[in-house]
């Protein structure tokens, strides 16, 4: 097995079981904590797939941004430290069986289908060319719309949270 | 070949392994000899009152809210810039509409006073 | 290649020659490499720290008409180590409830996030860890997690001054993140190129000159995110007690010193290569060597200049913080990358003289402007003074109250 598989394994099972880990975990910090290490192996797996832009660009946003974000609402939010009762509700033989159900479903019909064994285009030694990103982003024939729209929308979000953020303020008093 | 992403592993493997390494040494190095009142949380010199958990301002959360718009509108942001000298006038602009867009929310924002402290 | 022109090239060669003579396959001498590299790259910068405290607190002294440390070695160079000395063998006092896989791990974090901006910097043409796509962002992403871990010495450490402290750090290091990304997007503009290899020999005309309000505002914001004077509201070392260093003892805290002084450092090299053309010099394509001593010079007079403000400037409050970033520097490199994206590309490209007086009248022109907004912003909503009028002193013995003009005042009423 050449040496980028046995890589690709072990940093496969860290995320998974990271992820396993956040969602059991009884304290909601150490599930958040364990939330920075999944992403931190998502990153590691984009990293596996040679390019540069984007595990960076998902170590920034999501642990700089998206996971500092949860860990500050988990400390806003009472009632942190306690977290009692069982992780499982009385259904879980009922989630167990549609998730296992499912995964086999994705798995056959992923393994059928041909776009899955197709090789994908080599990226270059050097990274990925981000000028041709940039240019395809403000070509008008390619992503220019979804790159002013994405504007918008970050707008849009900006002011939905502020606005959720203030009445929050003026329910407080 | 992965040259690149191998060194900065090769790099964060060193630079997490060096301060562990000196904080292990230490370890060993040091006296170990612990008190009920060395061990005690620290408060000024007074004993703590109450859990350790206080309730936090609101404020945290709407910096951290902004903060992650403007994040993701610097990385949309970078490859642009990197295309910059390869656009026409025409790409400049679509940039600068997508800043001028932003910016017009950081204005709402500021106006709805919601990056005062307190 | 000579020995002189160039060591480390030539020392990496000499060294890939004798493994591959040695019969060892192409992959494991690159690894090697790589490791011995990277190895002496990390321990030269934590032994770098060493001296860069001895160099600010004799500079700190001056300023502060005394000596600073004198008295171990000449010049008390060996201070530090005599510091170091004792902060190894301090003992490490776990206070009862923390989180231990938290608060140990945090100081490893807080220098490793540091030390990994040290892989994509070209020290010369040659020295360099790797030319990285997208160092710029790479940077970005190894500071945030340096705030995962402010988060996690706060929280493991089950203090209550801790918790608010590092939340308060962790504030100020994301709110000082976002003019610090956006005025990046200057040199990267100006380059073509996300990677600071192609940053710096994008500069023969140094950025300094085609953005100085860029250079100006991503000083003020990596200052800022280092945690350091004026902005150390969050480590205070006379208010707040430490701020969420409190519980750490011995090296844990050692290693959250050695993280900040090597921060700031770090700041002052890519300040450097960002704006001050790095490595660019007469003559240093040719002799990366003296490429590396313009580095370094240009290196050292930001850190002074760093020092410089920590020893003279009184601390910001946070609310004072705040609004800096968000009401004045956000918005203003947000401008500046419009008006310099559509200016710079309406100029001609090869007349460098004409570019730099036109993009030294626009900075110069928005800052004029800026200012006159913020004056007219304060006018309409002046900031509370926190302290209205003198507060009654005690009587100074007359003797001495003769001699300044506040004791006349206190004297007088």
């Amino acid at each position: 097995m050449a040496v980028i598989q046995i890589v690709f394994i072990l940093v496969a099972v860290v995320t998974i079981i990271s992820a396993g880990m956040v969602v059991s975990v009884r304290s909601m910090v150490h599930a958040a904590l364990w939330l920075v290490l999944a992403l931190l192996g998502v990153a590691a797996l984009f990293a596996l797939l040679q390019v540069r832009f984007f595990p960076v660009v998902q170590v920034l946003v999501y642990i700089g941004a998206i996971a500092t974000l949860i860990i500050v609402a988990v400390m806003l939010t009472r009632q942190v430290m306690q977290d009692v009762g069982s992780q499982l509700n009385s259904n879980w033989w009922l989630a167990a069986f549609v998730s296992v159900t499912l995964f086999i479903g994705m798995v056959w019909a992923l393994s059928n289908w041909p776009g899955m064994m197709t090789t994908t285009r080599a990226v270059p030694p050097g990274g990925e060319d981000i000028v041709a990103f940039g240019k395809a982003l403000t070509d008008p024939a390619g992503f220019v719309i979804p790159f002013e729209v994405a504007s918008v929308l970050l707008l849009g979000a900006l002011i939905g949270a502020i606005f959720l953020a203030t009445e929050r303020k003026e329910k407080q008093g | 070949m992965l040259n690149d992403w191998l060194y900065i592993g090769i790099f964060a493997g060193i630079s997490i392994f060096l301060p562990a390494a000196a904080i292990t040494i230490a370890g060993i190095l040091g006296p170990r000899k612990p008190d009920l009142l060395k061990n005690s949380i620290y408060e000024c010199g007074i004993e703590t009152v109450g859990t350790t958990w206080v309730q936090f301002k609101a404020q945290y959360y709407v910096y951290t809210l902004v903060f992650l718009i403007f994040d993701v509108e610097t990385i949309l942001l970078y490859p642009w810039a990197v295309a910059y000298h390869q656009m026409l006038l025409f790409g400049v602009i679509e940039g600068v509409i997508f800043i001028l867009i932003l910016l017009g929310g950081l204005l709402y924002t500021w106006r709805k006073g919601a990056l005062e402290w307190v | 290649m000579n020995f002189l022109y160039d060591p480390v090239g030539f020392l990496a060669e000499w060294l890939r020659g004798l493994l591959s003579t040695w019969g060892i396959p192409d992959v494991w001498i690159t690894f090697m490499l790589f490791l011995v590299g990277a190895g002496l790259l990390a321990t030269g910068a934590m032994v770098l720290v060493v001296f860069l405290i001895w160099g600010e607190r004799k500079v700190i002294g001056r300023v502060q008409d005394r000596f600073g440390p004198n008295r171990v070695g000449p010049w008390g160079i060996f201070q530090t180590f005599a510091d170091l000395l004792k902060i190894f063998t301090k003992e490490y006092i776990t206070p009862t409830g923390v989180d231990i896989v938290s608060y140990n791990l945090a100081p490893i974090l807080a220098v490793a996030s540091v030390l990994m901006v040290w892989a994509v910097i070209p020290f010369s043409i040659t020295f360099y860890g790797t030319d990285f796509n997208a160092a710029v962002l790479y940077i970005m992403a190894v500071g945030s997690i340096g705030e995962v871990g402010v988060v996690m010495a706060g929280w493991g450490s089950n203090n209550k001054y801790a918790m608010l402290a590092a939340f308060r750090a962790v504030a100020q290091l994301i709110s000082y993140e976002v003019p610090m990304v956006l005025s990046l997007v200057l040199p990267v503009m100006f380059a073509g190129s996300m990677s600071l290899v192609g940053i710096v020999q994008s500069q023969p005309v140094w950025n300094i000159f085609l953005a100085p309000l860029g250079a100006i505002v991503f000083l003020i914001s990596s200052i800022a995110e280092v945690g350091r004077a004026p902005f150390d509201l969050t480590e205070s070392e006379s208010e707040l007690v430490a701020g969420f260093n409190i519980e750490y003892s011995g090296l844990k805290f050692g290693m959250f010193y050695v993280a900040d002084f090597l921060h700031a450092f770090t700041i002052s090299l890519l300040f450097a290569t960002f704006f001050l053309g790095g490595w660019q010099g007469p003559g240093a394509a040719q002799f990366p060597f003296l490429g590396f001593v313009y580095y370094v010079l240009k290196t050292g007079c930001v850190y002074f200049l760093t020092v410089l403000m920590r020893a003279a400037l009184p601390r910001f409050r946070i609310d004072q913080m705040m609004d800096l970033n968000w009401k004045f520097l956000t918005p203003l490199s947000l401008v500046l990358v419009m008006l310099s994206a559509l200016v710079y590309k309406i100029l001609p490209k090869n007349m460098v003289f004409l570019q730099v007086i036109v993009m030294v009248v626009l900075n110069v022109l928005v800052y004029v402007v800026a200012d006159w907004l913020l004056n007219y912003y304060e006018k309409r909503n002046p900031r509370p003074a926190v302290v209205n009028e003198l507060r009654p002193m005690a009587r100074f013995p007359y003797a001495v109250a003769q001699s300044s003009s506040v004791s006349k005042k206190a004297r007088e009423g």
